[in-house]
This record gives structure tokens, sequence and C-alpha cells, in this order.
């Protein structure tokens, strides 16, 4: 009975536990753990961003003579799970730091994780402002730009519409609703007499497409704010489109000019939606070409943001680790405070202020070329012009999160 | 909002109910004849929309999307028939619900083949040739194609009804719905009756995904979703009544787009938007509808079923030599922390393990000696685990007090739900605990003030001495040998013989004096109290807590580690949590597909101890002769 199960037990546990690698000693181990089952579509590509970096950097003899090994992780998309998994990266495998989450309210868990037992974390993807203001500490960086740095590049387009009633459309989540207060607020500061006729919140992935489309339709609004991606987006678009509810009206959008949700759009992608995006066909600069070009010939396939994303993450790990003077957190967190980066979308700062990279994203007007979603009129915006002074950040995060 | 506005918005509802029909129904008719709840039926639904894409964009134009729609319900009819031929019926003969176990797999397994054959991309469809436009109606653009689905559904059940009605097909699976060991014993070949049922209800699921790829794109988690949504559609129509889906369908559809329709609305105090509603809708409904109408809206009483599995052993207290052994057992895993000197992270697996352990004896006790199949124990995993989480936060308590209170909260709960969930027996009685489960879901993810919404609660880290995973662990042992010896003093005092007299007849249990509704009650109180624990345990371990530990995902996991183990033996949570916990850990890190190599594995275990692993080992010990040790 009791007797049996537990020796069942003991011997599953002490078959998984006991079988600890043998470290290698001239290698640098960083954990990483993602949702790539459940967001394989951002996750694929990002995967391949990171393993071309790695390709990169170990070619050339890796970081201070010592190459870097990966060890990726899937952190079965809960909060729960991922800190599991961030312990055995850490207690097991023994990595130096980690990386990684997508999700926002994984990323935070797996930030407060960081925080309470002193390990170093690169937050790569999850955009909630809360990883580096509210709920930031000493240990935890991020790279990609946030929520409020989003909406905030998106607002020149927002306040050149002139438009007094807008409607706000956005997944029933931290991320959507971040988004959403944000640009409410920004909006307000800049245009006091707006009037936000309807706010439309379908849960994340079940969106209603058609019911949500005609209740904006119904509002009648001059501009449209919409921070719906993947699946709902699309259900978003064709039922909008159907029904002619983005005719004559301006529609500023997060996140939908990057490739991952623009290009299943295909033909009916929505022609002159203002968004935040990565134009990959169309960015000139050499920093970038190189990198698509060795992305294309390793994998004969187009990068989308998720490849820059894992790119930059390894690239950025790779530069701390080269600057910090060993490998304890605390000398991470020194290297890190102010690090410059070279990325594809050009030279960044992670900084030391809130931990925040000020790599910035590229906005434009969605333009249809060959049947296919692309983005017209696109400039970069460096992360750095929108975010937050020092002193102001300052005041958003704990005591003794520096 | 205008009259004609409101109007639109019924007619957006009603082409959204044509989805949920289709789907609903297969499910409905092969819960009916089969008494299978086919977890894989949302895949099936997905599976529909990926081929009729493939379909529409390799064959293309109007052959390629109207006639690839047709022949993806022939193909998903088809794969739904070699399930059934393969795997399920190899298990018609374990306990009940046994088959849920497969068919979980089944989801793991369609997954990541789905993932690996059409990549990770959402693929949206071509709109439909000649329905691709919009109509006028009360002055607002309804797409061509929704009119038509609002069409179509009425359609299919006129056809299914007259089949049912009329046929001689139609007239056996009713008979099979009401009695299937009469039909068998009157010479009906029932494995025929259920191959053919298992696909058409395939071919449903089929038609109905296929028919969603000119409104939505192909999308890997659609398979959870539709199958939420069916079940709820199922149960509040009334099981096995096609008609009764329809309905199901059509009401919470609307609810949806009133809902919808309604957005915010300012209350002069507060503005409450009503769109964040569609979240928790249909759960709602269906709740009013089980406590009002215990049967769903058409349904029957559900036929008897005589069991077709091996009559259960009465259990019985372990041997003096099982004690010893149970006691040796026990001093090792004290030793444990030595062991994990030189691999900390044992320590920390360990402790997922003991948890999981208390988890899912708490819902075997309810499911096995209790009879009442819980779909919705996370309810309580997640009061506890919240409970414990703000006591700290907000009102300041220390670590011990707060685990302490973990299991009263999640008693609360369980005594409010208990209450209406004992009222109803059988796949009702497990729909409402769902239900009240995805309640609880919503109420944490809405109330952000108070819950921290869909972040969760951040932060809760054990006090010292317990912030050492070696001491935690050491408590974890603690609670989770007190748990389960708890529980089994229960099962051998008279109120466990009540409450499994009170399963096996509820009749004859009444005529002797036993007040079978309140046993069931009081039993279903203590399984969620002691639930509550592995919560507050979880919230520390973690450091945090997020709704996630309310989902469906993690009553599933509950039901898997239970029937995995054996539902009928009382070590059988034992075995199956710890099996279960350790292997995911495991499969995780072997490979991309972990999800397939977990639903394999699962299927093999499935196939080869159809009575659950420690029920297969009890049996094993028993044939070998010696004691019925695994029973006890």
């Amino acid at each position: 009975m009791r007797a049996q199960a537990y020796l069942y037990s003991l011997a599953f546990v002490l078959a998984a536990g006991l079988s600890v690698p043998a470290a290698a000693q001239d290698t640098i181990k960083i954990g990483e753990l993602n949702s790539y089952k459940s967001q394989p579509a951002f996750l694929d590509p990002y995967k391949k961003g990171m393993e071309l970096a790695l390709d990169e950097i170990n070619s050339k003899g890796g970081v201070k003579g010592k190459k870097l090994e990966l060890i990726s992780r899937d952190d079965g998309g809960n909060p729960g799970e991922a800190v599991r998994v961030a312990e055995e990266l850490v207690t097991r495998e023994g990595v130096s730091m980690i990386a990684g989450t997508f999700l926002s309210h994984i990323g935070l868990a797996v930030t407060n994780f960081a925080g309470q037992k002193k390990v170093f974390f690169l937050a790569a993807e999850p955009l909630t402002d809360k990883i580096t203001w509210q709920n930031g500490n000493k240990y935890t960086f991020r790279l990609r730009a946030s929520t409020y740095m989003q909406t905030a590049m998106l607002m020149p387009a927002a306040i050149a519409a002139h438009a007094k009633r807008w409607a706000l459309v956005y997944p029933n989540f931290e991320y959507g609703q971040a988004a959403a207060e944000a640009f409410k607020t920004l909006l307000k500061k800049a245009q006091p007499d707006v009037e936000f006729v309807t706010e439309q919140a379908p849960p994340l992935g079940k969106v209603d497409a058609g019911a949500v489309a005609q209740a904006i339709d119904d509002a009648k609004p001059d501009a449209i704010f919409n921070v719906l991606f993947g699946g709902d987006l699309a259900k978003f678009v064709r039922e909008g489109n159907t029904r002619g509810v983005f005719k004559n009206r301006t529609v500023v959008s997060l996140l939908s000019g990057e490739p991952e949700y623009l290009d299943p759009l295909g033909a009916e992608a929505p022609v002159g939606w203002i968004v935040t995006g990565y134009p990959w066909d169309k960015i000139k600069t050499p920093e970038h070409v190189a990198f698509l070009t060795a992305y294309q010939k390793k994998f004969n396939d187009y990068p989308r943001l998720g490849s820059i994303v894992g790119y930059t993450t390894i690239k950025s790990i790779a530069a701390g680790l080269a600057k910090a003077k060993d490998l304890s957190a605390d000398s991470l967190v020194d290297a890190f405070k102010g690090l410059y980066v070279q990325s594809p979308f050009g030279p960044f700062q992670y900084r030391a202020s809130d931990h925040q990279a000020t790599m910035g994203a590229f906005v434009g007007k969605i333009a249809l070329e060959k049947g296919k979603g692309t983005m017209e009129d696109f400039k970069y915006v460096d992360g750095a012009s929108v975010l937050p002074s020092d002193a102001e950040v300052a005041k958003l995060r704990p005591a003794g999160a520096n | 909002m205008t009259l004609n506005a409101l109007l639109f918005q019924a007619l957006n509802g009603l082409s959204s109910a044509s989805g949920l029909f289709f789907i609903a129904a297969g499910l409905s008719l092969i819960f009916g004849v089969t008494r299978i709840v086919n977890i894989a039926h949302g895949s099936l639904y997905m599976l529909g929309t990926y081929i009729a894409y493939s379909l529409a964009t390799k064959i293309g134009g109007a052959f390629g999307f109207w006639g690839g729609i047709v022949l993806t319900a022939i193909i998903v009819g088809v794969i739904g028939a070699l399930i059934e031929i393969v795997l399920l019926r190899r298990i018609y003969r374990a306990p009940e619900l046994f088959q849920l176990l497969a068919t979980f797999a089944l989801v793991l397994v369609i997954n990541d083949a789905t993932l690996w054959l059409w990549g990770p991309e959402d693929l949206l469809g071509p709109r439909a040739p000649g329905l691709a436009g919009a109509v006028e109606i009360f002055g607002r653009r309804l797409p061509s194609y929704d009119l038509f689905l609002i069409f179509v559904a009425p359609a299919v059940l006129i056809v299914l009804h007259f089949a049912l009605a009329k046929t001689r097909f139609g007239r056996l699976i009713r008979a099979a719905t009401q009695d299937r060991e009469m039909v068998g014993a009157l010479g009906v070949n029932q494995a025929v009756l259920f191959t053919s049922v298992f696909a058409l209800g395939a071919l449903l699921a089929g038609l109905g995904g296929a028919l969603q790829v000119a409104r939505e794109p192909a999308n890997l988690a659609t398979d959870l979703i539709a199958i939420g949504d069916a079940f709820v559609v199922v149960v509040v129509g009334g099981m096995g009544s096609i008609t009764g889906a329809y309905l199901a369908a059509i009401i919470i559809a609307e609810v949806k787009a009133l809902c919808i329709a309604i957005g915010v609305v300012d209350l002069g105090f507060m503005s409450v938007n009503f769109s964040k509603f569609t979240l928790v809708a249909e759960f709602i409904v269906m709740a009013i509808v089980l406590v009002t109408r215990p049967y769903g809206l058409l349904g029957k009483p559900q036929g008897m079923v005589r069991s077709v599995a091996e009559p259960e052993d009465p259990i019985r207290p372990a041997t003096p030599m099982l004690k010893g052994l149970g006691a040796a057992v026990f001093i090792l895993l004290l030793a444990l922390p030595l062991l994990a000197q030189t691999s900390p992270y044992l320590m920390i697996l360990a402790i997922d393990v003991l948890i999981a352990v208390i988890f899912a004896t708490s819902l075997h006790f309810i499911m096995g000696p209790g009879g009442m199949h819980s779909f919705g124990h996370a309810a309580y995993f997640g009061l506890g685990a919240y409970g414990a989480a703000l006591l700290v936060q907000l009102a300041g308590f220390p670590m011990l007090a707060a685990l302490l209170a973990a299991p009263i909260i999640a008693l609360l709960g369980a005594l409010l739900f208990g209450w209406f969930a004992v009222r109803l027996s059988g796949v009702y009685l497990a729909m409402l605990t769902l239900a009240f489960a995805q309640i609880v879901w919503a109420l944490v993810f809405q109330w952000e003030s108070f819950t921290g919404g869909s972040n969760g609660v951040i932060g809760v880290w054990p006090s010292p001495p317990f912030d050492k995973s070696w001491v935690y662990y050491l408590l974890a042992l603690a609670l989770a040998v007190i748990s389960v010896l708890l529980l089994r003093r229960f099962l051998f005092a008279p109120f466990g013989y009540a409450m499994r007299a009170g399963r096996d007849s509820a009749l004859r249990a009444e005529a002797i004096g036993i007040d079978v509704k309140r046993i069931h009650w009081l039993g279903f109180a203590i399984a969620g109290c002691v639930c509550g624990i592995a919560g507050g345990l979880f919230a520390f371990a973690k450091g945090s807590i997020s709704p996630e530990a309310i989902s469906v995902g993690r009553s599933i996991d509950g039901l898997v580690m239970v029937l995995l183990g054996g539902i009928q033996t009382l070590v059988g949570p034992i075995v199956g949590a710890s099996v279960y916990a350790t292997l995911q850990d495991t499969v995780m890190r072997q490979t991309e597909y972990w999800r397939a190599l977990l639903g394999l594995i699962i299927l093999v275990l499935v196939l080869a101890f159809p009575q659950g692993i420690a029920g297969a080992l009890s049996s094993l010990a028993r044939k070998l002769g010696r004691k019925p040790g695994g029973a006890a």
C-alpha cells in the first residue's frame, strides 16, 4: 500500500535526481526557459535567433576563451512550472544565469524568483512594465521594449490623428490592460478633450470577433486603438474588414507589424493601420543586412521579430559576460548596468536606473505588396527617447532594487 | 444602444452558436452511447480546421473550399473510428472514467502532431467562395458566411433529429443511450455501434472545425478552448440531447453577444466593462442551469450503467507487515535531505511530488470511495494557495499561520460548492464542480485590486528556517503524511463506510438511516479542506501564485494522477501523483516534442495497466497468491 507507493516514488525521484551531468569546465552555462509549446509562433523563430548568435560567438572562440552553452527548457506556460524549471536550471544544471520567458505573468514570477534567490535574470520578451518598475529588483534586466514604451512610440501618430472619439480593444490580461491604461493616460495628457467611447476586453485567445467588431462600429468612434495579437488579431481583422469597421477610421495598433502576427493575415493585412513592428525586408542598415544574410543562410527562412529578440538576448549575455569580472550574479548585475550592446537594430544600452534596455522598435503604416502585408513610411524609434527619466523611474522602483 | 444594434448582435450570436453546436452535438452523442468523456473531441475539431485549411489552399477554388469541408468531415470521422478501434475498444472494461485518461493522452499527441505537420504559425484560410462579402441588415453589414452558418446548424440539427428518430441506426443509438447492456443482450453488435457513433461524433467535430476555416485561423490552442466550450454546451443542453445542445449553444452565444453589446456601463460610483464577463458567462449560465435543472435543459436522468469493469474489492486496513514497510519508507524519505546535498534539485522535485500527492489523494477521497467525480478540484487548491498568499501579503500573517489558514479557506469554499454539487450525480456533478472552479478562476482573474489579476500574488517566500529547501521539504513531508493518514482514518471510520455505502447504493443507504447527501457533502468538504493544504504549500514553494493554479488544466492533472495510479486502490493516487509529477519533470527535459512523448507514455501505461498502476500491481500480487496489499 503506502509503502509500495513510496518505494516507487523514491525510485523515480532518485532516478531523476541523481543523473546530474558532469559540468564541463571550459564552458559558461546559460539557462533559458520559455513557453515554447504555448507560444510557438513567436518562440520558434526566437530559438533560431538564439542558435545563430551562439554559433557566431562560439565560432570566434566564445567569451574570454570559454564557449557558451545554452540549456533551453519549456516552462510549461505557467508561472508555477516556470519557477520549478528555473530552480532546476540553477540547482541541477548549475547555470550562471537565466534568461527568457514570454508572457507577462510568467516573466514576473521568474523576476521575483531571481530577486529572492539572487540569480541573474535577463527577461527577454515579457512586456509588462512591472518587471522593471513596480516589481523590479536588483538581479533582473529586460531586453524588449516594454508595454509603456511601445504605446508611447505610437502616441505621436495617435495625437496627429486629431480624433475625438476613440474605441479601445485589448486582450483581457496584464499586457492588454496595461497597454490600454497607458494609452488612455498618455492621450488624455496630450489631448484633454478626448473621449473613450467603448472598451472591448475579450479573453485572450477567445475573441468573439464578429460581435466585438460590431460593438466597436456601433459606438461610432473616429479612431481605434488595438492591442489584440495572434489568432485574436486575425479573427478581428477579417470580421472588421467584412463589416467595414475600419473604413475611414484611424487605427493605431500595438505589435501588429511584427511578421509573426502580420504574415498570417496574408492579403487581408489592414492597410493604413499605424503599428509597431519589424519590416525585415526593408531595413537596409549594415548591421541588419549582416544579420539577415546570416539568418537566411543558416535557416533558409526569413527572420521574425522573435528571431531578433532571441539573437539579441544571446548577444547581450555575451557582452555582459565579457564585461563582468567573474560569473557571480553581483558581478553580472554590475556588468549589465549601462552595458552597450550591438544589435541588428543598432546599438542600445541597458539603463542602470531601471535595468531596461533601450532597444527600440519600428513604427510605420501597414501596406500591401504582392498580396502580403508589409510596413511603409516606417522609422526606427529609439527606446531611450520614450522612456521616463532616471529620476522618474527611481520613484517607480521599490526601495533597494538598484 | 439602439434596438437595431441589439437585434444585430443577436444575429452575431446565432452564427457563433453554430460553431458551438457542431462540436457539442458530437460530444453529446459519444457520451450518451459510450459514456466516454472524450477530452480529445476538441483536438478533432482543431484537426478539422487544419485539414480544411490545407484542402482549401492546396486544391483551391470553390471545390477546394466547399468540397474540402465535406472531405474534412469524412477524414476526421475516419480518424475517430480509428481511435475507437485501435485504442478505446481495448479499455472499455476498465473502471469508470478511465477512458478519460486515454483521450487526455490523445490531446497531447494530436497537438504535437499538428505542430509537427503544420508548423507553429497561425493559418488563416481563404474566404468562402461565393460568400466572401456581406449583406446589409438593420443598416449594418453581416458577413454572408455568418448568415450561411446561422442556417447550416439548424439544417444539420433537423437531419440528425430525423436520423435519430426514423432510422434503425438512430433507434439503436437512442436505445443504447438508455440502456446499452440491454441493447447488447438483444443481439446488437456493440463494437460496430460504438465505432460508428464515435465516428459520427468525430465527423461532426471535424465539420464544425472545417466550417470555421473561413472565420478564424487554424491555431494550436483551439483544442482546449473548444473542448471547454463544448462541455458547457452539452451539460447545459442535457447530455445526449442534440436539440438541447443547439438550444444551449444559442443561449450561451447570445449571453456573450449581449455582454459585448453592452460594453462599458457607468454606474455612477464605478464603471463596469461587461465585455470582460465573456470570460465566465458560459460557466455562470451552466451553474444556474445545473442548480435549477439538474439534468440540463432538455436532458433526462442518466440511464443506469451496470459497470462493465471488474467489481471493486472492499478496502482493508493495512497488515502489520505493510505498516512496517510504510514506516521504513517514511524513514527513508526523512533521510532524503542527506542525499540531496550532492544534488539540491532533488529537494525541489520532491516538494512538488509531495504537493501532488496531497492534491491527488484528496481528489481520490471523493472520486474513489465517494464516487463523486470532481472536475474542478483545482478550485480548492487555488483557494488554499490564494488564501495563504493573500493573508501573508495583505494581513501580514506569518508563514505557518497562513499555511494553517489555507485548508480552512478551502474548506469554506468546498462547503459552499459541495452543498450544491452533491445534489447531482455522475457527469452533471462533475460539470457543476467544473463550473464552480471556473467561476473561482474568473473571480480571481478579474478582481485585480485584490488578487493581482492575471499576474497573481508575487513574492510569498517561506520565512526562515523554511527558506532552506530541505527544511521546507520536511515540512511538506510532515503535512503529506498527516494528510494521507487523516484521509485513511476517515475511510476506516464509520463515516467512510457510510460514504461508500452511499456511493454503491444510495437507496439502500438511505433505507438504513444514512443521510447520504449530508455524508457526501461532508466528504466533499473534507477533500476540499485537505486539498487546501496542498495549495498553501504550493504558494510558498513557488514564491508566487497565479490564476493558472485554478485552471482546468490543473483539475485535469489531478484526474490523470488518480486514474494513472488506479482509482480503486488507496495507494493509487500516491503512486499516480509521484509517477506523473516525476514523469512530467523528466519528459519536459528530453525533447522538443515532450507533450507527444508524455502522451505516448500515458497511452502505454493505459493499455498496460487498465486498472491503474497500483491497481495492476495489487492484482498481480493477488494472482501470485500473496496478500492483496495494494488493494488495502
